[in-house]
Order: C-alpha cells, then sequence, then structure tokens
C-alpha cells in the first residue's frame, strides 16, 4: 500500500497539472503493449532491440509518475536507473549483432539463432 | 598498543599470502620459505605480546577492536569486528604458534615442488582466515573466516592437481563441508532476525535473558551443530577428512588436523552460553560425539595408509572434544584441542619426514624397522602417539582427556523434563575409547619402527624439519602440565587462563586410575599382538578381517552417502530418460517374491497400469516442455508475456 | 481541474508517443524505425517534462534520444542494409505473423487498462491491514522534482545503487567488448 501523499509544502511550486496520474499509467501501458507486439512480432533482431527499449521506456514513465504523484524523488532515482540499465541492454545487444552479422548471418534473424536450445 | 597488535596479527599473513600469489616469480625458492615463515612469524610474536599484555589484566577483561561497520539495512548491522578475549588468546597462539612451526618445517618439506610459492600463498592465507575466525566478535565476520579456511583446504588438498583423485578429494571435502557452511546461513539468519545483531555477546545475552524464543534458539544451535560437524569431520559428515590426506602432509598437519577441523570445537565453545539453553540439542553434541569416537578408533585399528590412521584418529580425538562439549565440559574440549593441536601435529609432521625418507611409502606393513635408521623421528613419533593414547605422566593427551572424562562421570541429560544420569555410560565408553586409542596407535609404532629393517631409508632428516619435530614433542610432552587431576597434584594453570574456577566435586582417585589404567592397557594389547610376535600380525594379509564392520566403515560410509543423496537423484534422472514401466515391474517383481503368484500377478497388472499412465503423461508433459525451450527467443518472451497475462488476470478479475 | 492548454499539449505528446511507437514496429526500413524512435522518445521527455520531472526529461533527451540513438545509427551504417533486406522484412511481416501477438498484447493491455481503477482503489479487506482501512485521499496536484531532490536521493538512501549500476555498466562495458573482441580474432 502507498504511503499517503504528503500535504502540500508551501515553497514548493505547484505544477500545473498538464497529465493526471491516471492518463500517465494509461500512457505507459498501451506503449509497453506496443513494445510487447513488436518484441513478438518482428524477427530482425534491430527491431526486437528498438522494441525493448519501447518497453523499457514505458516502466521509466511509471516510475516518473509515481514519484510525482507522491512527490518522492526516487521515481527519479528508477528512472536513472532505468536508463542505465538501458544503455548496457543496447551496447551488449549492438555488440551481438555486429557480431552475428560478421558470422555470416546477415539476415539478424531472431528465430535461427536458436543454438541454445535445450 | 594491544587494540593495534590484534589487526596486525591478521594483516601479516594476509600480506604474506598476497605478495606469494602476485610476485612469486620474481621469488627464489628460499625467498618464498623467508616471506610465508616471516608472516606467520610476525604474526605469531604480536600473539605473543598480546598475550603478555592481557595475561596482565583480570581474567574477565576483553578487548574489542571495531574496524569498520560491513553492512547497516533496516535494523539490522554488521560489523567487522576483533575480540579478544582468553579463549580467543587460546586459540591465536595455538594457530600462530603451531602453525609457524609447520610453516618451517614445510619449507624443508617441500623444497623441490614446483609450485611451492602457490603452497605457501594458501598456507599463509589459511592462518589468515583462521585468525580472523577464532577473533571475529560478530558471527558474520567469524563466517568470513569460516569460508576462507574451507576455500584454503580446498585449495590445499588439491594442491596436486594432475592426479584426479586428489582433485576429486578436494571436491568431496568442499560439498561435504558446504552442507555446513549452508546450516551455518541458517543459523546466522535465524539469530539475526530474532536479535537484529550478530554480536556474539549480545546474542548469548539476548538468548539468556531469554528474549529470543525456546524454538529459536534450538533451532540455530543446531544448524550450528551440523555446520561444526561438517567442519570437523564428525558422524555423517566423516568421509572426506580421510580422502583430504591426499594434500600435502604440512597442510595435513595445519589443517585437517590441528586448526581447521578444529574451528567447530571453538564455535561451540564460544557460544558454550546459547547451547546451555539447549539441552536437547547438547545431547545430541554427545551421543554423536561419543558415536564417532568409537566408529573412528576402530576404523583406525585397521586402516594400513600411515596417514590415513592419523587422519581417523583426528576424528576420533575431535568426537571427545564434541563428548565433552556435550556434557558442557567446554573448558576441557578447549583443553584437549591445544593438546591434540600439538601431538597431532606432532605426529603428521613426524609421519612426513617417515613418509619422505621411506620413498613416498605409506603403507605400514611395507615399513617395517625404521626405528634403527631414523632414532629422533621415531623418539618424536613415540612421544606423540604416547601424548595421544595419553600414557600416564608423559604424555599431554592424558591431562586433558582425565580433565574429559572426570567431567563425564556426574554429567546428566535433562531432556523433556526427565533427568537423564548418562554421566557412567559415555564415561565408559570414553574409556573404551581411551583403550582403543593407544591399541590403534601403538599399532602403527611397532609395526614402522619395530621388526626386520625391509626398507632403506636414505638421506638424512634436515635440521629445518627437525627442529620443529623437537619442539612439538617438548609441547607433547610437557603441554599437558598446565592442568593435573587434584589426586596427582594442585595444578589448574589452565582454568585459571581460562577465567575459571578449579572443578570443586573432587573426583574419586579411582576415577584418574582407571583413566590411567585404560591406555597403558591398550598399549599392553597392541604390544602383545604387534610388538612381540611380529611374524603372525604382521604377516596377515587380512587385517580387516578382526573387525569387519570397522573395517567396511569407510566404504560403508560412502555407499550410504550414495544412497541418501547420489542414488535418488540418479533415480530421478533415470525416471526422465528411460521406460519406467520396465523398472517399475522389476522391483515389484522383486519386492512380491515371496507372495503368492496371483498376488504377484495382479500387482503387476496394476502397477503395470499405473506405470504406464505415469510413463504416458510424463512423456506427454516432456514433449510439450521441450516444444516450450526450444531456444527461440521470440517464444520465450511470448510465455513470458503469457504468463504476465494470467497471473494479472488471477488478480484483478473477481 | 487541468490547465486546459498544458493538459491539451500533454495529450498531443502522449498521442505522439504513442503513433512513433506504433510506427516503429511497424517499419520495414531499420533507419525509418530508428528516427521514429527518436521522435517517440522526444514526445515521452516532453510528457516527462509535463509531470514534473525536468531532469528525468533532459536525461531522456541526452542519453537516450542521444546517445543511445546514436549508437544504433551507428550499427545501421556498419550492417550495409540494402534493397534485399526491406523486401524480407515485408515477406516476414505478413498480417499470420502478427496474428498471435496482436493478440497478445491487446489482451495484457485490456487487462492492464482495467487493473487501473483496481490498483488505485484502496485494497479489498482481506489484504488489508490495520493501516490502509482509511481511503486514498483524492490525487493531489503534481509536484516537480528538480535535480536538487533527485541528487539528494541518489547519494542519500540509493548510494548502494549508484555502486550497483556501476558494476552493471562495467559488466556491460566488458562483455561488449569481450563479444567484439573475438569477432576481431576470428577474421
Amino acid at each position: 500500500m502507498p504511503p499517503l501523499p504528503p500535504p502540500p509544502v508551501a515553497s514548493q511550486a505547484l505544477w500545473a497539472p498538464a497529465l493526471s496520474f491516471n492518463e500517465s499509467l494509461v500512457l505507459a501501458a498501451v506503449l509497453f503493449c506496443i513494445g510487447l507486439a513488436g518484441v513478438l512480432a518482428r524477427r530482425n533482431l534491430m527491431f526486437m532491440l528498438m522494441s525493448l527499449d519501447i518497453m523499457l521506456n514505458a516502466a521509466a514513465l511509471v516510475f516518473v509518475a509515481a514519484g510525482a504523484r507522491w512527490h518522492d524523488a526516487a521515481g527519479q532515482v528508477m528512472f536513472l536507473m532505468i536508463l542505465a540499465l538501458a544503455a548496457v541492454e543496447t551496447a551488449v545487444g549492438l555488440a551481438i549483432i555486429l557480431c552475428l552479422h560478421a558470422r555470416g548471418r546477415p539476415t539478424l534473424d531472431g528465430d535461427s539463432n536458436n543454438l541454445l536450445q535445450g | 598498543m594491544a587494540a593495534f597488535l590484534i589487526p596486525l596479527a591478521v594483516l601479516c599473513p594476509l600480506v604474506a599470502s598476497i605478495i606469494l600469489f602476485t610476485c612469486a616469480r620474481h621469488l627464489s625458492t628460499r625467498g618464498v620459505g623467508v616471506v610465508a615463515c616471516g608472516g606467520v612469524g610476525l604474526s605469531a610474536l604480536c600473539c605473543v605480546i598480546l598475550a603478555a599484555w592481557l595475561l596482565a589484566r583480570p581474567v574477565t577483561e576483553v578487548l574489542h577492536v571495531d574496524l569498520w561497520t560491513w553492512m547497516r539495512a533496516g535494523g539490522f548491522s554488521a560489523h567487522i569486528a576483533f575480540m579478544l578475549d582468553r579463549i580467543s588468546l587460546l586459540m591465536i597462539l595455538v594457530v600462530t604458534i603451531v602453525g609457524g612451526l609447520i610453516h618451517i618445517y614445510a619449507m624443508s618439506y617441500m623444497r623441490t615442488d614446483p609450485a611451492l610459492a602457490r603452497f605457501f600463498a594458501c598456507m599463509t592465507l589459511f592462518v589468515a582466515a583462521m585468525l580472523v575466525l577464532v577473533l571475529a566478535s560478530d558471527l558474520l565476520c567469524l563466517f568470513i573466516g569460516w569460508e576462507g579456511v574451507g576455500l584454503c583446504s580446498y585449495l590445499l588438498i588439491g594442491f596436486w592437481h594432475d592426479n584426479p583423485a586428489n582433485t576429486a578429494a578436494a571436491r568431496k571435502a568442499f560439498y561435504l563441508t558446504r552442507i555446513g557452511d549452508v546450516a551455518f546461513l541458517c543459523a546466522l539468519l535465524l539469530l539475526a532476525t530474532a536479535t537484529g545483531s550478530l554480536r556474539i555477546a549480545s546474542e548469548v545475552g539476548a538468548a539468556e535473558s531469554g528474549q529470543v524464543s525456546h524454538m529459536v534458539v534450538n533451532a540455530a544451535t543446531l544448524c550450528m551443530v551440523v555446520a561444526a560437524f561438517a567442519k570437523s569431520a564428525q558422524i555423517p559428515f566423516q568421509a572426506w577428512l580421510p580422502d583430504a590426506m591426499a594434500g600435502p602432509t604440512p597442510t595435513s598437519a595445519l589443517i585437517h588436523a590441528a586448526t581447521m577441523v578444529t574451528a567447530g570445537v571453538y564455535l561451540l565453545a564460544r557460544l558454550h552460553g546459547l547451547f546451555a539453553l539447549a539441552p536437547a540439542v547438547q545431547a545430541l553434541v554427545a551421543v554423536m560425539g561419543v558415536l564417532t569416537l568409537l566408529m573412528a578408533a576402530c576404523t583406525a585399528l585397521v586402516q594400513s595408509d600411515l596417514k590415513r590412521i592419523l587422519a581417523w584418529s583426528t576424528i576420533s580425538q575431535l568426537g571427545y572434544m564434541y563428548l565433552a562439549l556435550g556434557c558442557g565440559i567446554w573448558q576441557g574440549a578447549l583443553f584437549h584441542l591445544m593438546t591434540h593441536a600439538f601431538f597431532k601435529a606432532l605426529l603428521f609432521l613426524a609421519a612426513g619426514s617417515i613418509i619422505l625418507r621411506a620413498g613416498h611409502e605409506q603403507d605400514i606393513f611395507r615399513m617395517n624397522g625404521l626405528g634403527r635408521a631414523m632414532p629422533g623421528v621415531t623418539a618424536a613419533f613415540v612421544a606423540g602417539a604416547s601424548a595421544l593414547a595419553g600414557l600416564p605422566l608423559v604424555g599431554a593427551g592424558f591431562y586433558s582427556k582425565e580433565m574429559i572424562l572426570s567431567g563425564l562421570w556426574p554429567a546428566r541429560f535433562m531432556l523433556a523434563g526427565h533427568d537423564i544420569p548418562a554421566g557412567p555410560v559415555l564415561w565408559g565408553l570414553g574409556l573404551l575409547g581411551a583403550f582403543l586409542t593407544a591399541l590403534y596407535i601403538f599399532r602403527a609404532v611397532f609395526v614402522v619402527f619395530e621388526g626386520d629393517s625391509r626398507t632403506d631409508p636414505t638421506g638424512r632428516t634436515p635440521a629445518g624439519m627437525g627442529i620443529p619435530l623437537a619442539c612439538l614433542a617438548v609441547m607433547s610432552v610437557f603441554g599437558g602440565m598446565v592442568e593435573m587431576p587434584d589426586t596427582l597434584a594442585p595444578i589448574h594453570l589452565f582454568t585459571a587462563f581460562l577465567g575459571l574456577s578449579p572443578p570443586q566435586a573432587h573426583e574419586p582417585a579411582w576415577l584418574v586410575l582407571a583413566g590411567a589404567l585404560a591406555p597403558l592397557s591398550g598399549l599392553l594389547a597392541a604390544w602383545v599382538l604387534w610388538g612381540r610376535t611380529p611374524r603372525i600380525m604382521r604377516e596377515m594379509p587380512g587385517q580387516a578381517s578382526i573387525i569387519p564392520l570397522a573395517g567396511s566403515t569407510p566404504r560403508a560410509t560412502d555407499a550410504l552417502y550414495g544412497l541418501v543423496f547420489v542414488r535418488p537423484l540418479r533415480v530421478l534422472l533415470w525416471f526422465v530418460r528411460h521406460d519406467v514401466a520396465a523398472y517399475c515391474l522389476g522391483r515389484t517383481g522383486r519386492l512380491t517374491r515371496l507372495a503368492s503368484d496371483r498376488l504377484e500377478l495382479a500387482r503387476r497388472g496394476m502397477i503395470g497400469l499405473v506405470a504406464g499412465r505415469t510413463v504416458m503423461l510424463t512423456r506427454e508433459g516432456s514433449i510439450l516442455l521441450g516444444r516450450m525451450q526450444d531456444g527461440r527467443v521470440r517464444w520465450y518472451a511470448a510465455w513470458i508475456a503469457a504468463g504476465l497475462c494470467a497471473a494479472l488476470a488471477t488478480m484483478v478479475l473477481p | 481541474m487541468h490547465a486546459p492548454i498544458p493538459h491539451a499539449l500533454g495529450l498531443l505528446c502522449a498521442a505522439t508517443t504513442l503513433v512513433g511507437a506504433m510506427m516503429v514496429i511497424t517499419r520495414k526500413v531499420v533507419v525509418h524505425a530508428v528516427l521514429y524512435l527518436v521522435v517517440t522518445l522526444l514526445a515521452l521527455a516532453v510528457v516527462l517534462a509535463l509531470l514534473g520531472a525536468p531532469f528525468a526529461a533532459a536525461l531522456e533527451v541526452i542519453i537516450y534520444a542521444g546517445a543511445i540513438m546514436v549508437l544504433f545509427v551507428f550499427v545501421v551504417m556498419m550492417l550495409n542494409l540494402g534493397q534485399a533486406d526491406s523486401a524480407r522484412e515485408s515477406e516476414w511481416m505478413r498480417p499470420r505473423a502478427w496474428l498471435g501477438p496482436a493478440l497478445l498484447a491487446a489482451l495484457l493491455c485490456a487487462e492492464l487498462l482495467y487493473a487501473l481503477p483496481s490498483l488505485l482503489a484502496p485494497l479489498p479487506p482481506p489484504f488489508a491491514g490495520p493501516a490502509t482501512e482509511t481511503p486514498l485521499p483524492p490525487a493531489p496536484p503534481l509536484f516537480r522534482l528538480g535535480v536538487h531532490d533527485v541528487g539528494l536521493s541518489l547519494f542519500g538512501p540509493y548510494v548502494l545503487m549508484v555502486e550497483l549500476v556501476s558494476f552493471l555498466l562495467l559488466a556491460g562495458l566488458v562483455s561488449a567488448f569481450h563479444i567484439g573482441r573475438r569477432r576481431a580474432e576470428e577474421r
């Protein structure tokens, strides 16, 4: 159960509520599902990576929105963590893509690289 | 100044180890030895100064050194902190002095080994880890040392890793002690959740003042007992220690006889306040200790490998210590720990010299009559043997065993409200153990040193090996005289050292007499069997048939492990891979062979049906599971998403 | 209670984000998708700024839309894609291939949207502890959380997490280097 919202602080400038918490949650949910559809539907590894980034952004948006809702900087801290995670994920993923491309799999087919199958 | 010396004592071997691990190429053979012995020697010097400092103070004085806070999370905090009281003072003296002597010995013993630097690096790292273990005042800090000594033990058992048998022995030791490590971690978690801190003093205090529930105390102490038993190779974990003799002999002397295997004894003695609150666990410790004592002594009686005899003897002597701990005589256990460290290190080092001179021969029946060829080593070995056997007056083991045995007589267990006077029974079994101890060790002595010379020992024992042997021999002979039974002389230096009052109850003289007679009769029996009539007993090939049960103990325990741990896993694997129906039918057939044909037929039909159905289900399921694991990333993602959908549906749909 | 103009701006940005994301996952040419992804991220940055998180918005633009997207562009350039690739993409993107994923994603989306009110409502009685019995007060206006607040909490209670993230970055660096190095040796 989330903590109760703090009382408005006088010194804190009220921000014009351009988007409410609910609206940003809806946005994040739809964005996440679009990214998921991309990951599932595309066979090209490049597109899968981009869809993954969309999904990560959706998660980050939820954190920021919740942080703003409960006036807690932890939300943006988590946003930073997700940013670092996305950077690492993209770097490693792109390195793998380059590696595969150089090894004679120029199609970047996500379904053909199943050497790890059980 | 003293607060500065404690971290220094730990740091010296650690720095030596780091130097040896990193700069091995730039050091000569001599340089490696000097760095290692210097590190341990400096540490020993620090410990001696600390001892002088602490002994000049009142007994209750405890020196605390908090280095830094390791972690703080929620209400829990752990510190890297050391504590020096009389118990840890005893341990650090034993570890550094015996360890230093063994290092000096190893300098000569391992001189020709190409991987000398790695050997000494592991040995010094071991000394550092052991010092952390015995000095820690926080149980989590103690756990660092606990794991560190286990790691060094693993590295040193498999030191000659060219031979697969050695690496297998190392792995066996590691796995078996790992069970205990997990148990230790469970105990730590239980205590940490109960009190929020792992300080030894606060743990014991909280338990004594009743802040910790009875249940938690019992469970935590039971887990600790499992951990200690695994570390000390007690029943049912005894199988790893004899195999651990695959390591170099100085390793066996330092790690698998003098120090590491006694870490469990130290832990239980350190937490004796906690264990006093769990009488059922204490009774368990005592019973398992006495069982191990007798089993290991019988096994040692039929071994023919010199190092293995000593390994089983170590297990048996550790059984003595646990017996004492289980009956609440923790000072006796510590005293025996100290004397045992002396004489067992001596025995191992002397055995190492014998083995080296006899051309790496370890079978005692192939090295008769060595007594004349190497009188010095013989004298050292006999001194160690009489100390181990506890020959009255001339052996350190006599005094420590006497302390334990006389404490055992009045021992009582409080179990579930019943007062069980188990003392006399345990005392009798302990006495039997003393008899067996004298029998097996003097069997080895007579077989190795008496009789016609069959092997021709080469070379001389170098001074670098002779001097530690001499020092340890002196310590094994005179080390026990610091504490004597009242019947002999009222000397109670050891109990005074620990800050305890000497035992008030005056033990009857016949108790001491019985304790003195048991090893003597063992010696006599050994002389009759192996010393007087060399031909008959020595030529007998099937010595193991004397005590068939004991002879097959090692094999039997391995088989037991196979049955309990390995077999179920194999069966599972087999079930997955093979046709289960045939297996089930075969099993049923065997089970019902004695029953009537009809019954058997009926059972066959029914179980066959069940087994067939099970097989069908398993096959279908495995095919389905195999489909799920086809290595396609997108399908994995789809399964994850489907799982998410299902989980969300169960959550949000009413 | 919404100020009309900023609210309209927020909705516009949200719509841009969604449309951009849709375009990203349906393009045939990788470069187009990368450009649409940049648009998506920029729009998302505006959304973040409107949510009162200017620092997060700036980072989104600088690191995400800047650095990470540059990585993508570089890789696309190195891959040397051509006409054949987009033809293969259109072959892979037949409607049948979209059926399952779209269904699954739609199902998940529907569930999430359905769950939103119940997530925001107080927990039902069996799960509610004594502290949760008071109903949740109406949502207050959003607060602006500047870089000062974030920095304070980042290097205060969450400093261990910063360390862990640095480990993660190091691990990613090492593994990317390793994968690339093996490729160089095989040539």
